[in-house]
């Protein structure tokens, strides 16, 4: 594989848990009761992590003086290869939730594969990530079917959020020309296994949330290529404001 | 810091690579996990590797170095705990400290991934310590560590009055490694080192 594509990749990947563990960090200090707040803020807090181990490893396969915080904080919206999903807003808990499980779940099934994947840098990354994944998938799941099968208003409240949010699930299984790259080289990951692994878990826990999985819908696209919603515009505003006003500047 | 065992002045009272690479145990076992105090760099499990190599073998001697073996260089490798834990960076400066302040001068400290820290690796000693501090210790068989929701929960000892009769109040606490607790007997509130 060419360097271009492994770098590209992995930036997706640091892309995906950046952007994500940004949004959720949004919620510290404004979770519905405090155990909560603090999960949420762990589980932000993990991914930034994760975000980190995947930045070093991009700004070493790079070179050029590109450093974790210059990928992070210096890069435009267009250079972005997050999937639509995690630059969406917060909207309410049950929205938040509901995005923290399609998406863990999607990384839970997604790690199994890349920590036995031929790049030894990224297997020890997702080997090492993996763990705290299956928490965050436990969490997320059981709020889901908490709030799916609790009282009249939490129900109504999950059956909005998986309106807004089913449409932004297609993305993470179709493959761009850096990924296909990737798992052509090597790699041996099959997102079509994903998928299956993927649509298994959904609808187990749809089935005790008592959430239907909405019929065949349209499916957005394009933020892995850099084409994003206009929420990712916003997001890198406030998160890249201090480095872009002050450049250099250190904690 | 706490003073480290009189006899240990520094790394040049040490005559072979095997007893400096002693002495950096000593000193190692004197860094402490910022987050939860009780435990050392070793307790916690995270250094992987402590290799010791005399300067007369390096290939360049920096000036003023003795080449005969009374000088060494330190090589530290460290896995870190969870993802994103802020400690490690916090560990890594002290470990540097600590050695600095024995004299060793030229250190490296690598960090590696895999394999991925586990808490089997906390030693018993250090379990024991979590436990007198007030924090449940892992325990060994993992149970909860899959993704699967509303799992039988284990039974967590209840540090302070040894009940079993506790429940979880939240998977994630005050810090990456906690998991929130209460005993319904003594009614305390307590931190588990979950499992990973
Ligand atoms: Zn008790």
């Amino acid at each position: 594989m060419n360097t271009k594509s492994l770098i590209d990749y992995t930036l997706h990947l640091a892309d995906n848990a950046l952007i994500l563990g940004h949004r959720n960090s949004e919620w510290c200090g404004h979770g519905p009761v405090l155990e909560q707040d603090i999960a949420i803020s762990n589980i932000a807090l993990d991914l930034i992590g994760q975000a980190r181990n995947f930045y070093q490893y991009a700004a070493q396969l790079t070179g050029n003086d590109a450093t974790e915080d210059s990928l992070a904080y210096l890069r435009d919206e267009r250079e972005f290869k997050n999937c639509l999903l995690v630059e969406l807003p917060n909207g309410d808990w049950g929205q938040t939730i509901l995005r923290q499980f399609f998406f863990s779940t999607y990384q839970y099934f997604l790690y199994r594969q890349l920590q036995k994947c031929g790049d030894e840098q990224l297997s020890a990354i997702t080997e090492k990530a993996l763990k705290e994944v299956s928490y965050h998938v436990r969490w997320s799941s059981e709020w889901v079917i908490r709030l799916g099968d609790g009282t009249e208003e939490s129900k109504q409240r999950m059956l909005h959020a998986v309106d807004e949010l089913w449409s932004y699930t297609g993305e993470m299984f179709v493959a761009v020309g850096y990924e296909l790259s990737a798992f052509s080289h090597g790699f041996g990951i099959d997102l079509s296994v994903v998928k299956n692994d993927w649509d298994e878990k959904i609808r187990s826990v749809f089935e005790e949330a008592t959430l239907s999985i909405p019929v065949n819908a349209w499916m957005h696209t394009g933020g892995k290529e850099g084409k994003h919603t206009e929420h990712v515009g916003f997001v890198l505003a406030e998160m890249q404001f201090l480095q872009r006003a002050y450049p250099n500047s250190e904690w | 810091m706490e003073s480290i065992n009189q006899n240990i002045i520094n790394n040049t009272t040490a005559s072979s690579s095997e007893e400096a690479k002693h002495i950096v145990f000593e000193i190692l076992e004197t860094v402490s996990d910022p987050e939860v105090p009780v435990l050392s760099v070793i307790d916690l499990g995270i250094i992987r590797n402590i290799e010791i190599i005399p300067a007369s073998s390096l290939e360049l001697v920096p000036p003023g170095w003795e080449a005969g073996g009374k000088e060494w260089k330190v090589l530290i490798s460290i896995t870190p705990t969870y993802t994103g834990c802020p400690a490690i960076d916090v560990m890594k400066i002290n470990i540097r400290m600590a050695l600095l302040q024995h004299g060793f001068t030229d250190i490296q400290i690598t960090q590696v991934l895999s394999p991925a820290w586990t808490t089997d690796w906390i030693s018993e000693k250090g379990k024991e310590k979590l436990k007198a501090y007030g924090i449940a210790p892992p325990h060994y068989t993992q149970a909860v560590c899959t993704a699967d929701s509303f799992q039988m929960e284990e039974a967590i000892q209840c540090p302070l009055c040894n009940s079993y009769h506790t429940r979880l109040v939240s998977q994630f606490g005050s810090t990456a490694c906690k998991a929130l607790y209460q005993c319904e007997d003594c009614k305390e509130p307590f931190d588990y080192f979950k499992c990973h």
